[in-house]
């Protein structure tokens, strides 16, 4: 059951927490993090990765991911606004540290793995959420999660950045029975 | 016989301007048939698209699935291996199903109308129709006469108008020479006899370059040219003077009866570009043609593959720039149909 949130935690902490998780899931599964590469999802995925790669001290650069192009509502909503590309290495083979700032249906998440599958095969990919809401639709479950929130009818989350990150709510203007 | 003739369309489709046929009220694309009349912001909308669509070239899955299950039918009223090859990776590179119809030798042959034509292939359900034909005003007689959700991309229409070849040009430009603004560009050839140079010049005004010039013999410059905001020259030496850009055109050696041109030696001597004549140009400057090249007629061998030609690079912009027309264009066909779907619930349930 999860708590319904009337004021946001604050995004260090749940860096915090994100790394401890981290840490252990490295150690736990042997990963070599001197050859792990963090990809972050446009746009907050992105400031994410680039905090937890400072903090996990990790070596090879920042990869980044932009899945307009693979969203599976082009039907509905078109071609995304704005796009900012994908900067990626060569991923074959390689451990990946997917980062994403809000996990709610799944579907951003199942987009970005077809995405990384089009640019090759990684080995492992594991998956890091600053913040899960409720309203999964696909089986995607993060490795590491900063906390998970509930919010009244009608609010969604955004994070703020790229310099001091915040959760902010904002309306989506949907009605709600 | 001609398959096509404007003269026998409506009142009302010759009415509408292409800017009105091809956006839809939100100001999105719905077709793509000319650069006349479009904004700024599309063309932009356009490049940045297509800038993104470059990247797909290095995935090791060269493919996006926005238009999986889509149907792209490429309508080719008049041969063109090269326009159509790219449309076709294109379509396919954005996971459509593509029709490939050489219409001349098919069922225009067999005494079918083009409306005709048209209505089957509508049947097909194909989504979009990316048309090339040798009248001009083709492709906006079919947008206006086919139902409203089939999106309609114009792959070069008579003398009129070739708008995807402008934007790929455009594209290979920026990403060159940053924004337009500074920019003197000319272009060098058959503009009498070019859709291409047409939709060039109405794309640089509408992004803002500094100068378009047209250089080329009095008798390949359509009477007026001027007045679609170009400077016009008939000697190399002085339109090159200083550009940053240098566009060369094919020159159509089928155009060479009628006493249009003394000889293709003639014409080289005069107006080819070689490294002495690409000399009076920006020391930066850089050179392309829209293909094939007539290597020794309108360009020298040495220019076309030398450090500052960019015409492969057009080569992989063009499939791009055609993902991201495409895309748009089918894009806002299906926004409005969903809109048109909301109205009408709406409707039914007030």
């Amino acid at each position: 059951m999860h708590e319904e949130h009337e004021t946001l935690p604050e995004v260090e902490a749940l860096l915090e927490a994100m790394t401890e998780e981290l840490e252990l899931l490295f150690e736990r599964r042997e990963l070599d993090r001197e050859r792990l590469i963090p990809v972050g999802i446009h746009t907050g995925g992105v400031w994410v990765a680039q905090a937890l790669r400072k903090r996990l001290g990790l070596e090879e650069p920042l990869a980044t991911l932009d899945i307009g192009f693979w969203r599976d509502d082009f039907g509905h909503k078109g071609l995304p606004d704005g796009g900012q590309g994908s900067q990626l290495p060569d991923i074959e083979n390689r451990d990946l540290l997917l980062v994403d700032d809000v996990l709610m249906s799944g579907r951003t998440v199942r987009a970005a793995l077809n995405e990384l599958f089009d640019y090759g095969r990684p080995r492992r990919v594991l998956l890091a959420c600053l913040v899960e809401l409720p309203g999964r639709e696909l089986p995607v479950q993060p490795d590491a999660l900063g906390a998970n929130l509930a919010l009244a009818p009608g609010k969604r989350i955004k994070l703020e950045g790229p310099d001091n990150l915040r959760l902010t709510l904002v309306d989506t203007g949907e009605v709600t029975a | 016989m001609n398959l096509f003739d404007l003269s026998q369309a409506s009142a009302d489709v010759r009415a509408a301007s292409p800017a009105q046929v091809q956006l839809d009220e939100q100001g999105r694309l719905r077709h793509f048939l000319d650069i006349e009349g479009l904004p700024r912001s599309v063309l932009t909308e356009i490049l940045d698209t297509a800038d993104h669509f470059r990247g797909i070239g290095d995935a090791e899955v060269k493919k996006v699935p926005l238009l999986r299950g889509r149907t792209v039918a490429n309508l080719f009223f008049e041969n063109s291996t090269r326009t159509r090859a790219t449309f076709e990776l294109a379509a396919k590179r954005l996971s459509a199903d593509v029709l490939n119809l050489d219409i001349k030798t098919s069922s225009a042959a067999k005494g079918e109308s083009l409306m005709d034509t048209l209505v089957n292939l509508e049947a097909m359900q194909a989504d979009a129709f990316v048309v090339r034909h040798g009248d001009s005003g083709a492709a906006h007689f079919i947008a206006s006469q086919i139902t409203p959700h089939v999106a309609i991309i114009n792959a070069g229409d008579g003398r009129h108008a070739h708008p995807t070849q402008a934007m790929l040009d455009m594209l290979t430009i920026r990403r060159h020479k940053g924004e337009f603004a500074h920019l003197r560009v000319a272009i060098v050839g058959d503009i009498l006899h070019s859709r291409v140079a047409r939709s060039q010049i109405q794309a640089l005004n509408t992004l803002g370059a500094a100068e378009v010039r047209v250089v080329a013999p009095q008798t390949l410059l359509p009477i007026g040219v001027e007045t679609l905001g170009c400077q016009v020259f008939t000697e190399l030496a002085a339109g090159l003077k200083d550009v940053d850009v240098v566009i060369m055109l094919r020159l159509q050696k089928e155009r060479m009866d009628g006493a249009l041109l003394p000889s293709e030696s003639e014409y080289y001597r005069r107006y080819g570009l070689t490294r002495e004549s690409l000399a009076h140009a920006h020391p930066d400057a850089v050179v392309m043609h829209p293909g094939p090249i007539n290597r020794g007629v309108e360009i020298e061998s040495a220019v076309a593959d030398g450090p500052r030609s960019l015409i492969l690079d057009q080569v992989t912009n063009g499939i791009a720039v055609r993902m991201a027309v495409l895309s748009m264009a089918v894009s806002g066909q299906m926004k409005a149909r969903a809109e048109r779907r909301g109205e009408r619930s709406r409707g039914a349930g007030a």
